[in-house]
C-alpha cells in the first residue's frame, strides 16, 4: 500500500486521477453522473470473482458439512453463520429464511470487497497496465480500481436490492393501503398529510442513499487516502513518514474494513425489521 | 464516482449469490447447528435420566442385599433352633431307650429268677418227699402232704 511508481512523482494528479478511473468496454469515460451507456468492468469482474470465491467455498463446505467433527473453514462459516443469525434474531424475530443469507451474503461479499483494500494500491493496476502494455495497449490509458466498494455502482447495487425488499416487506406485512398510510399520517397524524407524505418519503429514500453512501464514502476515502500516502515517495526522506503513515492507516483500515460490512448488514436487518412491523404498530 | 450500467450486474451478481449462499451454506449450517444441539440436549437428557435410573438400580440392590441378608440370618436362626431341638429330641430318645432297654433286661431277670424260684420250690418239695420217704422209710403220699408241702415250699 505505500510503493509507488516514478511516473507518480513528477504528476501527482494524473496519478490520483488514473487510479480514480476505472477500466471501460471501449475506454470511454463516463459522460455525467449517471450514464448506462457505461460498463466498469474492472468492478463488476472483481466483485463477480469475489462473489464465486465466497460461493465457492460456501459450496465446498455446504457439501461437506459433518455435524460431529467440526474442521477448518467449517468452523469459520458456523462462526460467521451462527454470529450473523444471532444478530437476526436479536433485531428482527420474525424474520423469514431470507433475511438470514441475505445478511451472511452482505457481510461476507462486502467485507471481501472491502478488503481488495488491503492490496498496495499499486499492485493490481501496475499489473493490468503491464499485462496490457504487452499487448500494446498504451499502459496510461489503462485504468484499474480494484476495490468494487470504492464504486457508487456496487454500494447502490447493494442499497437498491435491500430498498426492494424494504418495500416488498412493508407491502407483504401492511398491505398496499397500510403502507400508503404510513406516508399519509406518519409521523404527525391526520391533519398534516402534506407534510407527512414528505416526511416519510424523505425518510424511506434516505435509507438506500444512507446505506449506498456510507460504504462507498468510507472505502472511498481510505483508498484516497492510502493513493495520497503512495504519493509522498516523492524522496528518500519523506520514506519514513510514508511508512508510518501507511502503516497506521492500514491499521485504521483493519477495523473500517470488518465495520462498514457489519453496519450494511446490520442495518439491512435493522430497515427490514422495521419494514415487517404490523400497520398497527407504528 | 458514477452510477452505470455496472450496478445491474452487481445486482444480478448480488442476488444470484444470496440465493446460492442460502442454499448451499446458510440453510445447510442452520440445520447441522439445530441437530447438533438437538442431539446435544438429547445426550444431556439421557445421561441425567442413566444417573437418575443408576440411583434406582443401586437403591434396589441396597434393599436386595438388605432382605437377603435378614433372610439368611433368619434361616441361620432357624437352623439353630432346630439344631437344639434335634439334639434334644435325640437326648430323650436315647434316655428313653435306654431306660426301655433297662426295664426290659430287668423283666428278663425278674423273670429268670421267677422261674429259677420256681423250679427250686419244685424241686424242693421233692427233695422233701423224697428225704421224708427215705427217713420214714415208707412212701410218703404227697397228697396227702400236699399242705404240709406247700406252707413248706412258701417258705423258701
Amino acid at each position: 500500500m505505500s510503493e509507488s511508481s516514478a511516473p507518480a512523482i513528477s504528476n501527482p494528479v494524473e496519478y490520483i486521477q488514473h487510479h480514480l478511473g476505472n477500466m471501460t468496454l471501449d475506454g470511454e469515460r463516463p459522460a455525467s453522473l449517471v450514464d448506462f451507456s457505461v460498463f466498469f468492468v474492472d468492478t463488476f469482474l472483481v466483485s463477480l470473482i469475489l462473489a464465486m470465491l465466497f460461493g465457492f467455498v460456501a459450496w465446498r463446505v455446504g457439501k461437506n458439512l459433518d455435524a460431529d467433527n467440526p474442521t477448518g473453514l467449517q468452523n469459520v462459516l458456523e462462526t460467521v453463520v451462527e454470529f450473523v443469525n444471532q444478530q437476526v434474531k436479536d433485531i428482527f424475530p420474525t424474520a423469514d429464511k431470507w433475511i438470514g443469507p441475505l445478511a451472511i451474503t452482505i457481510f461476507v461479499w462486502v467485507l471481501l470487497m472491502n478488503a481488495m483494500d488491503f492490496l498496495p494500491v499499486d499492485l493490481l493496476p501496475s499489473l493490468v497496465s503491464g499485462i496490457a502494455a504487452v499487448f500494446g495497449f498504451d499502459p496510461h490509458q489503462v485504468h484499474f480500481k480494484a476495490v468494487p466498494t470504492t464504486n457508487l455502482d456496487t454500494t447502490f447495487a447493494l442499497a437498491l436490492l435491500v430498498f426492494g425488499l424494504i418495500i416488498f416487506y412493508n407491502i407483504k406485512n401492511k398491505g398496499f393501503i397500510g403502507y400508503m398510510k404510513v406516508f399519509l399520517f406518519h409521523p404527525f397524524g391526520k391533519f398534516l398529510i402534506p407534510v407527512n407524505i414528505i416526511m416519510t418519503t424523505i425518510e424511506e429514500v434516505a435509507k438506500p442513499i444512507s446505506l449506498g453512501l456510507r460504504l462507498f464514502g468510507n472505502m472511498f476515502a481510505g483508498e484516497l487516502l492510502f493513493l495520497l500516502i503512495a504519493l509522498l515517495a516523492f524522496s528518500v526522506w519523506a520514506m519514513p513518514a510514508q511508512v508510518a503513515l501507511g502503516t497506521l492507516w492500514g491499521i485504521f483500515h483493519m477495523l473500517v474494513v470488518p465495520l462498514q460490512a457489519f453496519i450494511f448488514m446490520l442495518l439491512t436487518i435493522v430497515y427490514l425489521g422495521l419494514a415487517s412491523q404490523g400497520a398497527d404498530e407504528h | 464516482m458514477n452510477v452505470t450500467a455496472t450496478l445491474i450486474g452487481q445486482l444480478i451478481v448480488f442476488s444470484v449469490l444470496i440465493w446460492f449462499v442460502k442454499a448451499v451454506l446458510w440453510e445447510p449450517i442452520i440445520n447441522t447447528l439445530e441437530d447438533r444441539k438437538k442431539r446435544i440436549a438429547d445426550g444431556l437428557a439421557a445421561s441425567e435420566k442413566g444417573f437418575k435410573d443408576q440411583e434406582v438400580a443401586k437403591e434396589i440392590a441396597l434393599q436386595e442385599i438388605k432382605k437377603a441378608k435378614q433372610e439368611a440370618s433368619e434361616i441361620i436362626a432357624q437352623a439353630k433352633a432346630r439344631d437344639g431341638q434335634m439334639l434334644e429330641e435325640a437326648k430323650n430318645k436315647a434316655a428313653e431307650e435306654a431306660e426301655r432297654v433297662m426295664a426290659g433286661a430287668q423283666a428278663e431277670i425278674d423273670q429268670e429268677v421267677n422261674r429259677a424260684k420256681d423250679s427250686l420250690r419244685s424241686q424242693v418239695a421233692e427233695l422233701a418227699v423224697a428225704g421224708a420217704s427215705k427217713i420214714l422209710g415208707k412212701e410218703v403220699d404227697a397228697k396227702a402232704h400236699k399242705a404240709a408241702l406247700k406252707e413248706l415250699i412258701e417258705q423258701i
